[in-house]
């Protein structure tokens, strides 16, 4: 919940930012559709995933709880490979979040964003561990199902972040 | 519900029905702003219908909200951060803009 609010303050900071672009680049050069559909499609699909390592944590079966969090895993590194390089080249053509306050706002909301799916990759990372390690215990179990919420939140900000950031952006 | 407290599905298809659901509404979003088919302003409001449905489908079939099955307290929780999300953008938005305007005229 706090961290929703957190994300929503930081929409609104970009919303206020947009028109300040200082003569930089805009959203409309900068914003590849493609890159942004991508990865909507791999968060999308991890969230997806993530379900299907819930009902096997459901179901007891240890090994499709281990195989489902590894694609999971697999699935948010791949949205992150995509988020770096997106990020990478913005800098590179010197359109970084200290060019102008629409970047600023740009970085500041996507970075976060980005920020908690590697602390989520990390934390799956430490379940895997944990399974394999100490098996479907409860007190695992329990952290899966908080590591779920989170994970699932996560993609729910990205809704927000394609439908208000990217979309607007190139139209 | 096990004793975590947090609900318990024992059943992929939820998950399916929702990546369908969320598939179709990021299509329609992602296609509009491709192809520009419709005027600039119906594609932002199309746009942002989609996004409040996929929120709503997230939250029914990932995290599994519902009005039947999600305890009281955790409905209430969830509806007080809706609205303390409404007064913080909404405030934001009415000041920084007011004073926008007012710096422009």
């Amino acid at each position: 919940m706090s961290d929703g609010v957190i994300f929503a303050l930081l929409f609104a900071t970009y919303v206020v930012m947009l028109g300040n672009t200082a003569g930089g680049p805009t959203g409309k050069e900068l914003f590849s559709l493609e890159r942004a559909a991508g990865e909507t499609a791999l968060l999308l699909l991890s969230s997806t995933t993530f379900g299907f390592a819930a009902v096997a944590l459901a179901a007891a079966d240890r090994s499709r709880v281990l195989l489902w969090l590894v694609v999971t895993v697999a699935l948010g590194l791949g949205f992150l490979y995509l988020e770096f390089g997106e990020f990478s080249g913005m800098i590179a053509q010197g359109a970084g979040p200290d060019r102008s306050g629409f970047l600023s706002g740009f970085f500041t909301l996507v970075g976060t964003h980005g920020l908690h799916v590697s602390i989520g990759v990390l934390w799956i990372f430490v379940m895997i561990g944990q399974v394999l390690i100490k098996g479907l215990t409860r007190p695992v179990a329990s952290r899966l199902a908080r590591l779920g919420l989170f994970w699932h939140f996560l993609d729910i900000i990205w809704v927000a972040i394609f439908s208000v950031v990217y979309l607007p952006g190139v139209l | 519900m096990d004793a975590s407290g947090l609900p318990v599905e024992r059943s992929i298809t939820p998950y399916l029905i929702g990546l369908g659901l969320a598939v179709v509404l990021t299509a329609i979003s992602f296609g509009l702003a491709a192809t520009g088919a419709l005027p600039r302003s119906t594609t932002l409001i199309v746009i942002a219908v989609a996004a409040v449905i996929q929120v709503l489908v997230h939250l029914r079939f990932f995290l599994h909200i519902s009005f039947s099955t999600t305890p009281r307290e955790n409905l209430i929780a969830l509806a007080f951060a809706a609205l303390l999300i409404c007064i913080m953008l909404g405030g934001s938005f009415w000041i920084m803009f007011d004073l926008y305007h007012r710096m422009m005229a």
